[in-house]
């Protein structure tokens, strides 16, 4: 295709570029700033090269929220992708059951996260929670504020409540945008339902896919609000995870430093996961 | 391959019908011979495709028989009809290589991998698709994803019938002449049932042996290509095929007479019964010459598309298409028009007059 040069259309480009630089490019500039310095408050800084870099890199703690970030990523998106999908194929397609289920499937996304975090607390605290007082009453031993399987066991199962519908939501857009005439030729063809889903659907929800896995890995590796009122990142530091641990570092310990320099990398994790797995997914997509 | 008839096939889309615009189709019967190439013609939203689809066991009608081979089918579901369908835009397995796309109905059907070797080979060789078959399917370009629609239809060597839902429709022109006349080629090889949905004349007058045309859910002539244009046995076939369509002008019948603008006409039929709410004339521009005497006219305009000539005329009770040769002298102002005889039908409320 031949593009047409026009120096001009830069001026349109400009507004985007100003917002994105107050919003994003100028704040991490600051914390690129403190990367690389030392301060002791009064605007005093001192040059410290990358050592804060070799710092976090080298540091155990670093590498335990790191592990233990991935770890929980990884359980959140292995049980939200697959149940979102069999979700959106158990929907109704059409008729009054439609918009019931997507208002209900809503539900849970609009609801603010540190109120998640609360209701969810509360709902299994031991003693007194619905959760926690049947789960003891069955016969468990379970206490999340002070068993480390148990507070796993909650923050998993309250991001599972919380952002499975997302999954869904994309799913089921992603199916109904399927054409009817795929069905019948699958039909015609004498497909199996396995077949169906393996040889139509999943390639056909590919992209909505690609935007629900980014989403989920974006959002939950950067999660803070919920477990930070759930468990506070315990017990101990059991689920203190990179953006909890993080914040202790800069706001509770003060060591700004360090701080910005884990902020970078964590930053730069996040981008190359994600651009990696884009690429992955998108490889054959040129062809088209 | 089959015998395929369709016996008093209605259906309606709603649960309760009160008035005939209420059913999608209705009142159909056809009969259709082994190995016969069928064309379906109709504008959009006449019936046709869910015509197609009950017969491929995609809708169950409301009323009606299917028979294949004398055989009521009516209550098997597609697998078990053993019929193909190709639709209107390219249906492909996006993710599968081009042999595997043309395997899948075969491997579905649990046959020999060795079986479906040769069956693929064969069917990519007449399809021309040899080179591709180890490229992933969604590379290819819209004429080559519908030759994989059509080739897994054609590969199981027992189907009882291959339908079309208007194929071409997303395929280029120049494409469109070349993959039809692949289809009629394929037919006169493979000799299978072979119906063909299409609201394009063209498409539908090239390809079959015998055209079913449809109007708001109805068959209104069955006939070959020739029949169609040269005896309308109802005004919409004469509108619908032909360009210029046939000129219709309301007509009164008195006695054995015809009179059009006053002036008595000479028609194909005896008029044997008048008793219609409307009687109109139907004539191809075609079959209309200027004359000293007939219907007089006034000429509005003459179009001239290099083999022949179009011309407007205005008569008492409507405009009048002609087609006259490229060479010939058209009067102008006001003439005078004559009709050939044995190609002017006269219609009792749409229908002809037998």
């Amino acid at each position: 295709m031949n593009k047409t040069v026009n120096q001009k259309a830069w001026f349109f480009v400009i507004p985007v570029f100003v917002l994105v630089a107050f919003n994003a490019i100028i704040p991490l500039m600051t914390v690129v700033n403190y990367a690389f310095q030392e301060t002791f408050g009064n605007n005093v800084f001192m040059w410290e090269g990358t050592r804060w870099f070799k710092q976090i890199m080298l540091s155990e703690r670093f590498h335990a929220s790191l592990g233990r970030q991935f770890l929980f990523t990884f359980i959140i998106l292995f049980i939200q992708i697959p149940l979102g999908i069999a979700i959106a194929l158990t929907m109704p397609k059409e008729g009054i059951g439609v918009p019931v289920c997507l208002v209900l499937m809503s539900m849970p996304l609009l609801i603010p996260w540190n109120v998640v975090g609360a209701m969810w607390n509360i709902f299994a605290l031991p003693d007194i929670g619905f959760l926690g007082h049947s789960l003891n009453a069955l016969g468990f031993d379970y206490n999340f504020t002070q068993q480390i399987g148990d507070a796993w066991f909650t923050t998993i199962l309250m991001d599972v409540w919380h952002w499975t519908s997302l999954v869904v939501l994309l799913s089921y857009a992603g199916l109904r945008s399927i054409q009817p005439a795929y069905y019948q030729a699958a039909e015609i063809d004498g497909a199996s339902r396995w077949a169906i889903f393996t040889k139509i659907e999943l390639p056909k929800m590919k992209k909505v896919l690609t935007i629900a896995i980014l989403l989920r890995f974006m959002d939950s590796f950067m999660i803070y609000t919920e477990p930070f009122v759930l468990t506070g990142g315990g017990p101990g530091n059991a689920t203190a995870f990179l953006s909890i641990d993080l914040v202790k570092m800069a706001l509770g310990q003060f060591d700004l430093g360090p701080a910005a320099a884990m902020s970078l990398i964590y930053f730069f994790i996040v981008l190359l996961v994600c651009w990696v797995f884009y690429t992955l997914m998108m490889r054959n997509e040129g062809n088209q | 391959m089959a015998k395929v008839t369709l016996k008093g096939l209605s259906h309606s889309y709603l649960k309760t019908q009160s008035s005939d615009a209420d059913w999608a189709i209705r009142g159909v019967d056809i009969d259709w011979n082994d190995g016969g190439a069928y064309a379906l013609l109709g504008p959009s939203g006449c019936g046709k495709t869910t015509l197609l689809n009950i017969i491929s066991g995609l809708i169950t009608p409301t009323k009606g028989d299917i028979l294949f081979d004398d055989k009521v089918i009516s209550g098997l579901n597609p697998v078990e009809r053993n019929i193909a369908q190709i639709f209107q835009f390219p249906v492909i397995y996006d993710t599968m290589t081009v042999y595997d796309n043309l395997a899948f109905p075969l491997r579905n059907r649990k046959i020999p991998e060795e079986e479906i070797k040769v069956k693929v080979h064969e069917i990519a060789e007449m399809l021309e698709l040899s080179s591709t078959l180890n490229n992933r399917a969604s590379g290819l370009t819209a004429d080559g994803k519908q030759k994989i629609s059509l080739g897994r239809g054609l590969v199981r060597s027992d189907v009882n019938a291959i339908m079309f839902d208007e194929p071409l429709t997303v395929i280029d022109p120049h494409l469109k002449w070349i993959l039809r006349s692949k289809l009629k080629e394929l037919h006169q090889k493979i000799n299978r049932t072979m119906i063909y949905v299409t609201h394009d004349q063209t498409e539908a007058l090239t390809f079959a042996d015998q055209v079913v045309v449809m109007h708001e859910g109805q068959i209104v002539q069955t006939g070959t290509p020739v029949d169609l244009f040269e005896k309308p046995k109802h005004t919409f076939v004469g509108y619908f095929i032909g360009s210029p369509g046939m000129n219709v002008l309301p007509c009164q019948i008195t006695g054995n007479d015809v009179i059009v603008n006053g002036k008595k006409i000479e028609t194909h039929q005896k008029i044997k019964k008048n008793n219609f709410n409307k009687t109109e004339v139907g004539v191809r521009p075609e079959f209309i010459s200027f004359s000293n005497e007939g219907i007089p006219v006034k000429v509005l305009s003459v179009s001239n598309t290099g083999r022949h000539k179009i011309v407007d005329t205005e008569s008492e009770t409507g405009k009048i298409k002609i087609i006259a040769k490229s060479n010939e002298d058209i009067p102008s102002g006001s003439a005078f028009l004559k009709f050939k005889k044995e190609y002017t039908y006269t219609y009792g409320d749409s229908w002809i007059i037998e």
